[in-house]
């Protein structure tokens, strides 16, 4: 009998520490797939942020860097610079990613380097305990914004995907979403197609998920699914902001 | 190969290249923008890369992905610019990476100025980042010697797979002088980096961590990083005498650029009858307290000299003990101490005091 459905070997066997109802699992396992499928996984060097991902080590059946609270774009610039021949992606959640290290995010973005980035947007700082992040909703409750956020104090929730969108290299972005089985279908087309540009050192490759955090929410899994695709979806648009097919070569007249 | 006419800064970047760096990660900032600049332009020819990092906060982390994959990585800057790598080092020296760091100092504290100064020491030797560690510290005082020490420090990060600093003022890294370069490393011929995280290709995952969440486990590390910091202590203590032969009145230490100025004062001095020799500390940690302690046993007094308010005196003290007078002389901001201000406060500490002291004068002199 064919084996249609089977455990990724590049994730480890470890038992995750994730809360009930969090879908880093479920991003894990779309990473792990991905390596898998396009034979990846003895040439993959992760790089794991700060954040609730800190231990994602433990879970990437690869080499792993641990990196410092938001480098871990620039730990992959040096690591991928080094060997072009290595897939070196980085594992990010959005306090990593879009507050401590948007100058990291920002410039390895705009120098097109080969590397992957795992953006994990779940709208609050999770692993300190529920604190209010760049990507936080206007109005959401927080440890640090008790009383919701306010945009006249903190400005709005950064939309990531967009920004590095406008950079004028050649470049994958996406934002996906993993709360419903079609959706997380979706997300696997969209970080595989980045690893495979990355496999032929196309682009710099980058790819948001949309993602729960039950516990800090301070709701259920199911509350949390209904709260992100109620209050997330329609500020986070899901698509693909751009993509290498789409480049125009750079001329002195057409900019 | 014959000698070469270089400056401070280039030569720096040749002897990584020879040293088999490939890989250079930087941020501009005076006065130490030739090494990057050269190695944009020498790179290419050795198949190697330059990358300028938006920060200098990125180029350590740049080096630290480097160095992880196995490769000899450099990068250099100036005091305000190491500042912002202490993070980074401090996660490099946890995860025991090898890479080598220039450091051409400038007068600080804050923005300070670009010119030359000595400031930096404390930093250097103490740590730079937080929690226990150490770099191995060099401080050459030629343009020759940064070559030399440039060169080892790619072959002293990867035997004790730690960060390596390499200390100069901005006179290192500017002035011109002959050098001869050593021979080009086959990269190739290089040891391999079992431990690096390369890809895990027939054999379980390699992983580049700092994280011990459990106190025991890091208490385990600290202690056997500090068991490698003993070893390093005992192995790589490297100094330089001169004039230290006889007794002395008077025993100058000083390192860098510094110590060849102290040298010109002392020759003066010596030539006149004065008693007193030069202790150059190389390596500036491990320092070589043991080897100060020996030779200033010879000499009635210590003169520290350096381009600082006084920031070497704690190793000079730690070495010679309590018991011996110490005197600090420094400039800073800048300002260089010359030969003849080393002759003025040798001339002054080895004056025949008279027997009484004069009677206080009334109101102000002259």
């Amino acid at each position: 009998m064919e084996k249609v459905f089977e455990y990724p070997e590049s994730l480890t066997r470890n038992q995750t520490h994730y809360c009930p109802g969090c879908t880093h699992g479920v991003i894990h396992r779309l990473v792990a797939e991905s390596l898998d499928e396009l034979g990846l996984r003895e040439r993959a060097v992760a790089v794991a942020p700060v954040g609730c991902a800190v231990l994602a080590y433990n879970y990437f059946n690869c080499d792993c860097f641990e990196a410092a609270h938001g480098r871990a774009p620039a730990v992959a610039t040096g690591a991928k610079r080094c060997r072009p021949d290595l897939i070196v992606y980085t594992y990010q959640g959005d306090g990593d990613l879009a507050s401590i290290g948007t100058a990291e995010i920002v410039h390895a973005a705009n120098r097109g380097e080969r590397i992957t980035v795992i953006f994990v947007n779940n709208a609050i700082y999770g692993m300190t305990g529920g604190q209010m992040a760049p990507t936080t909703m206007p109005g959401q409750v927080t440890s640090t914004s008790p009383f919701g956020r306010n945009t006249e104090q903190a400005g709005f929730p950064m939309r990531v995907a967009e920004l590095l969108a406008t950079l004028r290299g050649k470049a994958f972005i996406a934002r996906v979403a993993v709360h419903t089985p079609m959706q997380v279908v979706r997300a696997k087309a969209a970080v595989r197609r980045a690893f495979e540009l990355q496999a032929k050192n196309e682009c710099f490759t980058f790819v948001e998920l949309l993602s729960t955090c039950p516990t800090n929410w301070g709701m259920t899994p199911n509350e949390a699914t209904d709260w992100l695709e109620t209050n997330m979806m329609p500020y986070y648009k899901l698509g693909v902001f751009k993509d290498p097919d789409d480049f125009v070569p750079y001329s002195v007249t057409g900019g | 190969m014959a000698k070469v006419l270089m400056k401070g800064c280039e030569a720096i970047g040749e002897a990584a290249v020879r040293a088999g760096c490939r890989n250079f990660f930087g941020y501009p900032i005076t006065p130490q923008t030739e090494v990057p600049e050269y190695l944009a332009k020498r790179f290419p020819e050795v198949g190697g890369e330059f990358v300028q990092a938006e920060s200098e906060v990125a180029a350590i982390n740049m080096l630290y992905g480097g160095a992880g994959v196995g490769k000899r990585v450099l990068t250099t800057s100036s005091s305000p610019g190491i500042s912002l790598m202490a993070e980074g080092l401090s996660y490099i020296a946890a995860c025991e990476l090898p890479i080598v760091l220039v450091n051409i100092v400038r007068a600080g504290p804050g923005l300070g100025g670009i010119l030359p100064a000595q400031s930096d020491y404390h930093q250097a030797t103490r740590g730079i980042g937080h929690g226990d560690f150490k770099l191995i510290v060099l401080a050459p005082s030629s343009v020759q010697e940064a070559v030399d020490l440039i060169y080892m420090a790619f072959d002293l990060a990867d035997k004790w797979r730690n960060p390596v600093m390499v200390m100069g003022d901005g006179m290192i890294g500017q002035m011109m002088e002959p050098v001869d370069f050593p021979e080009m490393v086959n990269v190739s011929k290089l040891p391999k980096k079992e431990w690096a995280a390369d890809g895990a290709r027939g054999r379980g995952p390699n992983i580049i961590n700092s994280l011990f969440l459990n106190e025991v486990a890091l208490n385990d590390h600290n202690f056997r990083l500090k068991a490698k910091y003993d070893r390093i202590e005992a192995e790589e203590r490297r100094h330089e005498t001169w004039g230290t032969d006889g007794d002395m009145d008077v025993l100058v230490v000083a390192y860098g650029t510094m110590a060849r100025i102290v040298k010109t004062g002392l020759t003066e001095f010596r030539e006149a009858g004065g008693r007193a020799g030069l202790f150059r500390p190389i390596s500036l940690w491990p320092f070589p307290h043991r080897e100060l302690g020996a030779v200033a046993r010879k000499a009635k007094r210590v003169l520290a000299v350096e381009m600082s308010t006084g920031q070497i005196l704690d190793d000079v003290r730690l070495s010679v003990g309590l018991n011996k007078k110490v005197d600090f002389f420094g400039k800073t901001g800048g300002m260089v101490p010359t030969p003849d201000d080393v002759l003025e406060q040798l001339r002054a500490l080895t004056a025949k005091k008279p027997a009484k002291k004069p009677a206080k004068k009334k109101g102000r002199s002259k």
